[in-house]
């Protein structure tokens, strides 16, 4: 169980890691936490032609709060951001999702960004990045461009990438005044999800994002339903989601958790709205 | 901007458990294959080759590490902890180390030690853990001979231990 | 006759200074320092090769071709080989039945089991190893599977093995007793079906194995973390074709878990050995975890029927086993020993006189079986108790009351079970009282009806079973009748060995055969001698590694069935007590007392009644090597004592069929609290309380390791473990992150109340502890969710969905105008089935002329490289295909079926590639739409299998449908398809809208 052989390119710069990916295109990969891709090469589910280490970047580690968004640059691990001392009231839905993805040793590796580009659909990153409607930034060589993370992720394991392009970094924005719900059932703790539920409660009404049981995370926004007109709501949502059997899991039961733990994670971000 | 070609080995430098190291490896190979096949360090062990089970679990640059998901050139220039550096020298055991040989916190010692390193890395900054929040931790470790429950009394031990030695310290300082 | 009492605390322990302490073990400080000498961490000699194995990804097909080539001319590759490679070094695997049926280590023209090996690569490092395997190009042509037990013994299914009909290897009937007068005359007859699932303990170590061959001597010197039992050590010669003597097998100082699963090690020491043999250098070879999974082994799923006639007052008269053992693709030796293993207490710890047993042994397409902690005991259980508690339940009695009424009556020990195990000692009544007061029963109780009272789920289980050990090494000729044990001649026994030393220093060393994982043989060791010689474990020195070129040993060396408490610590004293027995005649001529009189304590040998008249231990210990001569003349030496031991009590079994299957039998009884929570199905374990009567405690914190480790493993199967299959063969659990070992944020910790009451039968009245809770725990959590739910058909693992299934009522129905794409069948199947449609500005025809277009195929199927027409309606395909960083290339062939030009075509296709294989049929039908185009509409039904089905199952139905989207939307796209068409499935829909609508 060893990686077939690629190149490896430490990157001192942004510029020479799009220069990399400029002249190989699909056949290179961006290494960063490489909690996802290292497994993937090791059981040569992946075999790059070379592998474009961006650690080492100066800058790309940065989380910032630029006009009324937190950019996460792709250098920052996951649990730097988790450690970051205003995580919980700037972005209190990451603080809720964050703790569930994977675990300690493996968050002290694994960058937010990293997730957001490998497009897990159970993944909560994505999860929280989609219901927040955040941005996910591209750059080339050629281009700068920002897409939205509802965009970005076009399936399972899929993004909008294109082969020249590696994220930036990924933004969320903050909305004061919102209230949030997450939870998460795993057959394990730090198990992908079966399914995971994010709620936004806001002025405007709710907002559930559901992962684990579509091919990418799945949103609807509803004005602020009770009672039957709720349950229609999540029950014609967790039928849309089209939610398969395999050994962890039926489809039904996934349904039944999107019905039951949507309706839960819905209460909570309600009590919790300004 | 270095590019190590695929089919060559290169050189690999970095500090272990505080002694700098070198040796040479492919662009592929495993940080666990380096420190276990070229520097003979084997004390990390190597249990599934996908980051679950945590056996190889080591410390670089202070962060936890699956060896086995780290290449070997990407840790060149940093500082690695492994098992090996736990004891406060040869022949003696730490606060941590004893306390399992206490409690009985490993049988076939595969698995101890990521789960050392993990412990000892987690006390380090949270000298007051509740049993949870280490289960919590060890929920990154497989364990099949235990059941966990000595390893979480070793580890509750150890944090009073190193608790009261650090306030006895505190207060010979004052 | 009398039995021993029973006491909570030890006599033993409290006449001795060192057994029964939990000392700190005399392993740990090298284990916690990282100095362990696990196998790979042993250094090989120079020129050492590396092996990497190529493994079948199918359930069953027959190997057409196998292309070596390009992997030969590989940088650093020394040899490649394949079956007949093998077949010329080696003989078949002894099969541990007589039928005309073979057992290689690998696969000759034919593969029975998703990672069979088909080919070993030898290179100059593991990478470049595996690397060649990637260039070996083997052609299968697939065969039906089979893989469920009952379906395997239903006529007119595949054949696994020419040799065994109807898949059954074997097929006994017994009887004790009068078991059908019982039924006959009893009030009630209650029964149950179980089909036990497969699971494995997951050494966190995988196999390893270096070999060399000696082209001079012509014999092979292997090192590899093999466990015993060494009667395999005779099927590994047999196999290599050398007489024993030539084949030096080894063990290294440690090793990483086994519980069982390192017996399994063995047809890998074959495989390995030929390898080295072909490459004229050693060979190392280190299982990766991937490979354990998926092929290392596992234990035996079964279905039993059990059936108890039982009597008004839930007295059971008599019971009906029905069990077919399901041994996956090949009965490996030495099963079918799980299936025999717990033969002679098939009773249980229950009182039932009359007994009928049929067992069945069959063959499937799974990895094949072998030993696994608990062995046996799991699956038996199983049955027994659950029947235990559908008895309570039916004839309305508290199930602990049926269990009190059954149990071996106090003062019936020794006892005789029907089928013939003799039940050492115990007082089953004390101890179910012990554990009932001391674990808090009755508070439980009163949490249950507290917590049903609020309207929660709760339940509580009980698990009352002997935890045989030691065993017998005649219990597998059970298997034989009478007619063929009697040809084949008797096997009994179980010899233990132990050789002490002492050094011209007076150091003691002793040498075992017992092959430790971690369970601290060392340290216990130590104890006895310590005890017996009165100097500190500390300096004892204790080596348990095999040399079977130099130590004593016997087929019954190894490290199973519980056999080191009982019978090689036992083995140990009467060693240690022998060089005892002649230092006091040598003492007392110096001391000038009498032998009788002469003790050890405190690194002296002294006299009893004048403990100042003394001598150091080792300057009496070290006197054998410095002045025999002045030695009492009939003394002999005290420089080295081997003794080997076998208890009379394991005999052959008899002419009826009794087999005293194992020395001791251990009592457990177990129960335990459940909350299921009602939304999500988890069960949550309240309260568990384990009681234990394991003879005399040897090291009180051993035994506890032993029964959390147990607990933890029969917790993990109870509620996450399997080792699952697809229908069609293709293995679900090939990952850590498939195959669900429970963590420490899972498992809670168990209770633990001790009894002793010694074995009559071993040196130091201890029995063996390790296997007990594998045993008790699966059964007693599913009695407790039985329990709670009021459900009789409970089914391992509880997975979550499975329990919610359970209490969920009817699904709410989907809402109008919302379709749900037709699922597959059951969980695990791997048949998936899509649709969708696309509209086109090309009309039927133009898109009828393109399907039957080598280059539109070219450029509609997805990654195409090249397309070669075969014939009008059959191509030839080399495609890349993959999602996201995973591509793999394949072989694909499609094919055009149906054709209705230009309405409608079938198109069937495969594919073959190092990640995996699928097939796939859809049909397409084109409908004009009005004012030009096409409506192109696709049904589909594929099936996925390979190593893309064993490690990326969770994520493989989405990336299936992903890549056949990707064929119908660029097949839309070259027709100038312009959008999705409603109704086309949300998956597909969001899919074609990204490619058409989308980014780009």
């Amino acid at each position: 169980m060893k990686p077939a052989a690629f190149d490896y390119v430490r990157a001192d710069t942004l510029d020479e890691a799009l220069a990399v990916l400029a002249a190989e295109g699909g056949d290179a990969r961006i290494i960063a936490g490489g909690q996802s891709l290292m497994a993937m090469l090791n059981m040569r589910l992946a075999r790059p032609k070379v592998l474009v280490d961006i650690m080492r970047i100066g800058d790309l580690d940065r989380i910032a709060e630029e006009r009324g968004r937190i950019v996460v640059g792709a250098g920052v691990r996951q649990a730097k951001l988790l450690a970051w001392s205003e995580l919980a009231a700037k972005l209190p839905l990451v603080a809720l999702a964050l703790p569930w993805t994977g675990h300690e040793q493996t968050r002290s590796r694994g960058t937010i960004c990293g997730s957001v580009a490998h497009a897990d659909p159970s993944a909560e990153t994505p999860l929280c990045l989609i219901a927040l409607e955040g941005e996910v930034h591209l750059r080339s060589a050629r281009r700068r461009r920002v897409v939205a993370a509802g965009d970005f992720i076009t399936g399972m394991m899929n993004t909008a990438r294109q082969d020249d392009e590696m994220i930036e970094a990924v933004s969320f924005p903050i909305r004061a005044g919102n209230g949030y719900g997450f939870r998460e059932v795993a057959r394990r703790h730090g198990d992908f999800a079966i399914t995971a539920c994010a709620a936004i409660a806001s002025a405007n009404g709710i907002r559930l994002a559901v992962a684990g049981v579509a091919d990418k995370p799945e949103v609807r926004n509803w004005p602020d339903l009770d009672g039957s007109a709720l349950d229609d709501a999540l029950n014609a949502f967790a039928y849309e989601l089209d939610a398969r059997d395999d050994i962890h899991a039926t489809a039904r039961y996934r349904r039944d958790l999107v019905r039951q733990i949507g309706r839960e994670v819905i209460m909570e971000a309600r009590r919790c709205r300004a | 901007m270095p590019r190590l070609t695929a089919t060559q080995r290169h050189s690999v430098r970095f500090r272990l458990n505080g002694h700098p190291v070198e040796g040479s490896a492919e662009p592929r190979m495993q940080l666990a294959d380096f420190l276990r096949h070229e520097l003979g360090a084997t004390g990390t062990h190597v249990g599934c080759e996908h980051g679950v089970c945590g056996a190889c679990t080591v410390l670089v640059d202070g962060m936890l590490t699956r060896s086995c998901l780290t290449l070997a050139v990407q840790v060149d220039g940093c500082d690695v902890r492994t098992v090996e550096g736990l004891a406060p020298e040869r022949g003696r055991l730490s606060v941590l180390q004893a306390a399992f040989r206490r409690h009985h916190g490993l049988q076939c010692g595969f698995c101890t030690p990521g789960v050392l390193m993990s412990l000892d890395r987690y006390l380090s900054t949270n000298p007051n853990p509740t049993e949870d929040q280490l289960r919590e931790l060890l929920s990154g470790h497989l364990c099949r001979c235990t059941g966990y429950t000595p390893i979480i009394r070793a580890a509750m031990e150890a944090a009073a231990t190193l608790a009261s030695s650090t306030r006895q310290e505190d207060s010979t300082h004052v | 006759m009398g039995h021993p009492a029973a006491t909570p605390s030890s006599a033993t322990a409290q006449d001795s200074a060192w057994i029964g302490r939990s000392m700190e073990r005399v392993e740990d400080a090298a284990l916690l320092s990282g100095n362990g000498r696990f196998i790979d961490d042993l250094g090989v000699r120079p020129g050492t090769l590396y092996a990497a194995i190529l493994r079948s990804p199918h359930a069953h097909a027959d190997i057409l071709s196998i292309d070596t080539m390009a992997a030969k001319a590989a940088p650093g590759v020394a040899a490649v080989l394949v079956g007949a490679d093998v077949k010329a070094l080696t003989a078949s695997l002894v099969v541990g039945v007589k039928a005309p049926v073979e057992c290689w280590p690998i696969a000759m023209d034919r593969v029975r089991y998703v990672g069979e090996p088909v080919a070993v690569v030898v290179a100059s490092d593991r990478y470049k190893a595996e690397d060649a395997l990637d260039l070996i190009d083997v052609r299968y042509a697939p065969r039906p599977s089979v893989i469920d037990p009952l379906a395997a013994i239903t006529p007119g299914a595949p054949l696994v093995h020419d040799g065994f009909p109807n898949n059954v290897a074997s097929d006994r009937h017994f009887s004790y007793g009068d078991p059908e007068g019982a039924f006959a005359s009893a009030a009630h007859r209650i029964a149950i079906d179980i089909n036990y699932p497969r699971n494995s303990c997951t050494p966190i170590e995988t196999y390893g194995v270096i070999a060399e061959y000696n082209v001079n001597d012509g014999a092979y010197d292997i090192l590899a973390n093999f466990q015993g039992p060494f009667s395999i050590h005779a099927v590994i010669s047999r196999a290599l074709k050398l007489p024993g003597n030539r084949v030096r097998l080894r063990t290294p100082p440690d090793s990483g878990g086994s519980f069982g699963v390192k017996q399994g090690v063995f047809p890998y020491i074959v495989l390995i050995a030929a390898a080295a043999r072909v490459a004229g250098r050693p060979v190392k070879w280190i299982e990766d975890r991937l490979e354990h999974l998926c092929a290392s082994n596992s234990a035996t799923n079964r279905a039993t029927t059990l059936s108890a006639a039982v009597d008004a007052t839930g007295k059971i008269l008599a019971l009906d086993w029905d069990q077919v053992e399901d041994c996956g693709a090949h009965l490996r030796a030495p099963e079918p020993a799980t299936l025999y293993r717990m033969h002679g207490n098939l009773t249980g710890a229950y009182d039932i006189r009359h007994m009928r047993v049929r067992n069945r042994v069959i063959v499937t397409n799974k990895t094949p079986t072998g030993l696994n902690r608990g062995f046996g005991g799991p699956q038996v259980y199983f049955a027994l108790e659950r029947l235990m508690q559908c008895i309570a339940v039916e004839l309305d009695f508290d199930p602990l009351d049926v269990i009190q009424r059954n149990v071996v009556p106090s003062g019936a020990f020794p006892y005789r079970t029907a089928p013939g195990a003799l039940l050492d000692s115990g007082d089953y009544v004390k101890a179910l009282e012990l554990g009932a007061s001391s674990g808090g029963l009755e508070e439980l109780k009163a949490r249950r009806a507290a917590a049903r009272a609020e309207g929660r789920i709760y339940g509580i289980g009980y698990a009352a079973i002997v935890e045989p050990s030691v065993s017998n090494m005649g219990y597998l000729s059970t298997v034989l009748t009478l007619a063929e044990r009697r040809k084949a001649g008797p096997k009994n026994g179980a010899q233990a060995t132990a050789t002490v030393s002492i050094d011209p220093v007076g150091a003691v060393s002793v040498h075992i055969s017992s092959v430790p994982q971690g369970q601290g043989h060392r340290t216990v060791v130590a104890q006895v001698i310590a005890d017996i010689f009165g100097v500190v474990p500390q300096d004892v020195r204790v080596n348990t590694e095999v040399d079977t070129a130099k130590d004593a040993w016997s087929i019954a060396s190894g490290n199973y069935s519980s056999r080191f408490a009982a019978a090689v610590a036992g083995t140990v004293k009467i060693a240690a007590d022998r060089i005892a027995a002649r230092l006091k005649r040598i003492a007392a001529s110096h001391l000038n007392v009498e032998a009788d009189d002469v003790t050890f304590s405190n690194g002296k040998v002294h006299s009893q009644s004048n403990p100042d008249n003394a001598m150091p231990f080792a300057r009496v210990a070290a006197l054998s090597h410095w002045s025999p001569g002045s030695l009492p003349d009939d003394v002999g030496h005290t420089i080295r004592e081997t003794v080997f031991w076998t208890p009379p009590e394991l005999a052959a079994p008899d002419d009826a069929d009794r087999i005293n299957s194992s020395l001791c039998y251990g009592f457990i009884f177990d129960y335990c609290g459940v909350e299921i929570d009602r939304v999500t199905g988890e069960v949550r374990i309240d309260r568990y309380v384990t009681t234990h009567d394991c003879g005399t405690i040897l090291h009180p914190g051993m035994v506890d390791g032993q029964i959390r480790g147990g607990f933890g493993q029969g917790f993990g199967a109870a509620l996450l473990e399997e080792f699952a299959y697809a229908p069609d063969g293709s293995f679900l659990a090939g990952t850590f992150a498939d195959y669900l070992v429970p963590t420490a944020t899972e498992i809670p910790n168990p209770v633990i109340v001790h009894m002793q009451t010694p074995s009559p039968f071993t040196p130091l009245g201890a029995k063996g502890v390790g296997e007990g809770n594998c045993m008790s725990t699966p059964v007693c959590i599913a009695n407790a969710v039985a329990d709670a739910l009021g459900e009789k058909n409970i089914t391992l693992p509880l997975v979550p969905a499975r329990v919610r299934a359970l209490i969920a009522g009817d699904e709410p129905p989907a809402p109008a105008g919302v379709t749900t794409q037709p699922r597959s069948r059951k969980p695990g199947d791997r048949g998936l089935q899509g649709e969708g449609s696309a509209e086109v500005g090309a009309s039927p025809q133009a898109v009828w002329d393109m399907l039957l277009d080598p280059n539109t195929l070219q450029a509609v199927i997805p990654g195409c490289h090249s397309v070669e027409k075969v014939s009008d309606t059959h191509f030839r395909a080399e495609v890349t295909l993959g999602i996201g960083p995973v591509k793999g290339k394949y072989r694909a062939e499609v094919k055009l079926s149906d054709l209705d030009p230009p309405h409608a075509v079938t198109l069937s296709g495969s594919a073959d590639g190092a990640l995996g294989h699928g097939a796939g049929e859809g049909r397409i039908t084109l409908v004009p739409r009005e004012g030009g185009g096409t409506t192109l509409t696709y049904k589909y039904d594929a099936e996925i299998g390979g190593k893309v089905a064993s490690i990326g199952g969770r994520l493989l139905d989405g990336a299936t449908r992903v890549i056949i989207g990707q064929f119908f939307s660029a097949l839309a796209h070259r027709a100038g398809g312009g959008g999705a068409a409603d109704g086309a499935a949300s998956g597909l829909r969001a899919w074609l809208r990204a490619l058409f609508g989308g980014a780009r």
